[in-house]
């Protein structure tokens, strides 16, 4: 029911939005994370982006399972998160929910997304034309 | 004892290295740690938050540490 994976290799939307299927499922939401163009106005040339793997999959599956759990008419959750070199445009991270109905996967799916941003151990580095920058290490 | 710390992001930047090998008094708690590692790398203060990582789950301030323990510092996070 719950599917998490971390990889180094161009994530398969599609494959991830299929392995969510449910017939108990009204409804499926997904969170699509890519590389955006600029950064607080500055051009990106490209992310790089780090992970120390075995935390960040188990703070995954907590988060995963905490949403479950929260939301119990959860069919299937899956998760996965991108790592290494990417462009702009590219899928870093896709977060699909099923759910009889789409209040309960929209509010899971949210969830889901903004609490890996605050706990699961993966860090990304900006590249701009003149410098690079780890986001969010600085107050 | 012999602690590993396994480092991530900017602190392996900053130290230099991936993985720091300290010699560490033995039972002395997470924020005992956090305190020597910001006296030999201080540009460790700087940082927007640094915590400490045990056995892959976020470690108390007070948790104490033993030898066997996998140890990671913990940079702020940015996934997504």
């Amino acid at each position: 029911m719950i599917h998490i994976d971390l990889t180094d290799q161009p994530i398969d939307v599609a494959a991830a939005l299929r392995s969510v299927e449910a017939d108990g499922a009204g409804a499926i939401n997904t969170f699509i994370g890519t590389v955006r163009n600029q950064s607080t106005g500055r051009p990106v040339v490209r992310l790089e982006y780090e992970a120390y793997d075995s935390m960040a999959l188990h703070q995954l599956r907590k988060v995963t399972e905490q949403a479950a759990e929260r939301w119990p008419m959860v069919q299937k959750i899956t998760v996965v998160h991108r790592k290494g070199t990417l462009y702009i445009g590219d899928v870093a991270v896709v977060v699909a929910v099923s759910t009889p109905h789409r209040a309960e996967s929209f509010a899971a799916c949210q969830y889901i997304i903004d609490t890996l941003k605050q706990v699961v151990t993966i860090w990304k580095k900006e590249f701009y034309q003149d410098g690079d920058v780890w986001v969010a290490a600085h107050p | 004892m012999n602690l590993k710390i396994a480092l991530f992001g900017i602190a392996k930047e900053i130290v230099g290295q991936p993985e720091l090998a300290l010699n560490f008094p033995e039972g002395q708690p997470v924020h005992q740690l956090l305190e020597q590692l910001r006296t030999d790398y201080p540009a460790l203060r700087q940082l927007s938050s640094l915590a400490v990582a045990v056995n892959n789950e976020y470690a108390e301030d007070t948790q104490l540490l033993q030898e066997r323990d996998e140890i990671a510092l913990i940079p702020p996070v940015s996934g997504g």
